[in-house]
């Protein structure tokens, strides 16, 4: 060998750290480029509301599902253990604490970043396989406002929409489970669930929540695609790691911005 | 054009939104601790405040009338300062006494409000002056420890 | 100013792997000039260069005698505005109807009413023979219509410069013989300086007024089509001639034949 080992495994462990910054200020520039343009791309609604319709609308099926059948099995597994403690009638506090703070952003999202994302991703790796993207630009358009901007703003929407409406439904759903299946009092599942629900701390912070998750799953999603490469195997790998970035991300978010929100 | 139709359709998705967020707020959320009712704020001081906290209720005879505002620690007299904000619609009178009492056996603390009898209202600004502090569990165990040893004591007597 | 486009003394590297090296080439104003050469001799990276995609480690680019890679954004986009581009297979886009892939560029840079944008897209699509099929979708095409209206969407504009990435690939001979007709015909129709870049032989020399052969990122060779065609450097001829061997070697480099087989020594 030409070094001995331990330079060779400092010098790789350096030249590791070196990627990871470079990556880092990579991701991190073309975040500022994004978000440079994002003014300029309201100027257009008609795209922004396209790309809602596509990011949202498309999506609404799956997480309303989704969003039922959480809602079904809190109100399933939660009554089981609260009759241990006497506690059974708190079980529609269980329910929407569960789901406001915690399941209705995180589970969105990650659904979100299964569904819409990978599409996103798709899309931008397609258009950049098919040389859409340099057509525009030489033609003196700057995709990643014409393009790229629009698609963000949209996603940016439709998460807390989305959000909202799993806890929602997820809500009824548990409403559904526990009152009418099971048999708890509909007065104590509705009224402990409104003495313990605080629309400031719980609601909202679980919709700030899913705005934050919105941000990062679509610009994963986005800068994925449009760092792909050019081919079959680069834009599928590149969905595939929308999914893995961005899954990996609303975690590690929603662990940070439980810490600040939800402990004194 | 299908223009049309896409606007319609994502109007429905905002429009979803709106809805489902007022559900939340309204039926799974406590929406009287965004009142903009109006309030008048009374102070009274406590011993010891147990675990009361900020936002937790005012009642008299068991109704909600009021919110806790501000706690805060007076460094002469050594006693908590608890700001009380109370409903303007209910009115108390100045020689009101208030106790700090515990909903269930170990569940969370609140203020209760006891009418006095005096002519004149508490108005904003007003202190409370007969006020009971929390009872910390610690002390009544020692309390009844002590008089159960007491008992003991007399009885061998 | 008799040169629209200028290149000089280029030098570009792709990571460490040189493409060009010392490039100069002069594009005159209202001319067809094609640049030609084997795959991988650097012809696109050369298009690339003038559209300011690429930056050359080294020389220059003039376009109207401003240097492309010392303009800044805004700049570069006012240049671009000036220059149409065919890409080789279209790229069209995919979510946009035939008429509203011709009508962005217009839309994008003008404010033209409606009614107008109308006219003129029609009439691009006319002069590239699918005014008729302005409504269909870009996967009811075949590649020979995207590759048509990629062109008038490239002309949308009425460019200075139109540069041609490789027109002919793909294509059957009837939609060869079209396009080659429509690069000229729109070329001295526009007074505009077109650049294409191919390796078909017959297409290119029948329209080009001037050729530059590249070879491994020089060029090697440059001339009008007819003494081209009679050019006697070996690299030309074989390329002219379609011989299989030749400069640009059959066989793939490496060990001889009698060394795989163990011939040696063999009578």
């Amino acid at each position: 060998m030409s070094q001995p080992l331990p330079s060779r495994f400092l010098g790789a462990i350096g030249g590791f750290v070196l990627d990871v910054l470079a990556r880092l200020g990579t991701v991190t520039r073309s975040f500022l480029q994004l978000t440079a343009k994002l003014p300029g791309a309201l100027r257009r609604p008609s795209l922004i509301s396209e790309q809602v319709h596509f990011i949202g609308n498309y999506s609404l099926l799956i997480i309303l599902i989704s969003g039922l059948f959480v809602g079904m099995v809190l109100a399933l597994q939660g009554y089981y253990t609260l009759s241990q403690f006497g506690a059974s009638e708190n079980l529609g506090q269980l329910v929407a604490l569960s789901l406001l703070r915690e399941l209705g952003p995180v589970v969105t999202a990650l659904l979100f970043a299964g569904r819409a994302g990978t599409s996103l991703t798709a899309e931008i790796g397609l258009m950049k396989a098919g040389e859409q993207l340099a057509a525009m630009e030489m033609m003196a358009v700057n995709p990643i406002q014409r393009v790229l901007a629009p698609r963000f703003w949209g996603g940016l929407i439709s998460m807390p929409i989305l959000a909202t409406a799993f806890s929602a439904i997820g809500i009824i759903g548990g409403y559904l489970v526990g009152v009418q299946l099971i048999g708890v009092d509909e007065g104590a599942f509705w009224s402990q669930m409104q003495a313990n629900i605080d629309v400031r701390r719980d609601v909202l912070n679980g919709v700030l929540k899913s705005f934050i998750f919105g941000i990062a799953v679509t610009f994963t999603a986005l800068f994925q695609g449009y760092e792909s490469q050019p081919t079959p195997e680069g834009v599928s790998r590149a969905t595939t790691r929308t999914v893995v970035v961005a899954s990996l991300m609303v975690l590690g978010l929603d662990f940070i911005m439980t810490a600040l929100m939800f402990t004194k | 054009m299908h223009r049309k139709s896409i606007d319609v359709w994502v109007g429905l998705f905002v429009l979803l939104g709106i809805v489902a967020l007022l559900f939340l707020a309204l039926k799974a959320g406590n929406m009287s601790s965004v009142s903009f009712a109006k309030t008048y704020s009374i102070t009274g001081k406590f011993d010891n405040i147990g675990g009361l906290k900020r936002q937790s209720p005012v009642k008299a005879a068991g109704v909600v009338v009021g919110r806790v505002g501000d706690i805060s620690f007076d460094n002469t007299t050594f006693q908590a300062i608890v700001r009380l904000d109370m409903d303007e619609g209910h009115k108390f009178p100045k020689d009101s006494s208030l106790k700090i009492l515990t909903s269930g056996l170990l569940g969370e603390q609140y203020v209760g409000i006891e009418a006095g009898g005096d002519d004149k209202n508490l108005v904003q600004g007003d202190r409370i002056t007969h006020t009971q502090s929390a009872a910390v569990l610690e002390d009544l165990i020692n309390q009844f420890i002590y008089s159960k040893a007491a008992e003991g004591k007399d009885a061998n007597k | 100013m008799s040169n629209l486009v200028e290149i000089r003394d280029l030098h570009f590297s792709y990571g460490d792997r040189p493409i060009l090296a010392n490039l100069s080439m002069d594009f005159p104003r209202g001319k067809l000039i094609a640049v030609m050469g084997g795959s991988g001799s650097g012809k696109t990276t050369v298009l690339r260069l003038i559209g300011g995609q690429l930056r050359p480690q080294q020389g220059t680019v003039t376009v109207g005698g401003e240097n492309v890679h010392q303009l800044d954004t805004e700049g570069l986009y006012r240049l671009r505005r000036k220059m149409g581009m065919l890409f080789q297979f279209g790229a069209l886009f995919t979510d946009l109807t035939v008429f509203e892939n011709v009508a962005f560029p217009l839309r994008e840079h003008t404010d033209l009413p409606e009614e107008l944008i109308r006219d003129l897209v029609l009439m691009r699509l006319n002069a590239v023979g699918l005014r008729n099929a302005h409504a269909l979708k870009t996967n009811e095409i075949s590649g020979g219509m995207a590759r048509r209206v990629a062109l008038a969407r490239a002309v949308a504009l009425d460019p200075q410069l139109i540069m041609y990435d490789e027109p002919f690939a793909g294509l059957d001979p009837i939609s060869m013989g079209v396009t080659a007709n429509l690069i000229r015909n729109l070329t001295d129709a526009l007074g505009s300086t077109a650049i294409l870049v191919s390796h078909d032989v017959q297409e290119t020399f029948h329209i080009a007024d001037y050729v530059y052969f590249m070879s491994a990122g020089k060029v090697v060779a440059a001339g009008t089509p007819d003494e081209l065609r009679q050019s006697t450097h070996p690299y030309v001829k074989q390329f002219v001639n379609a011989e299989p061997d030749g400069p640009v070697p059959f066989h793939y480099p490496g060990k001889s034949l009698a060394e795989d087989f163990g011939l040696e020594g063999v009578q």
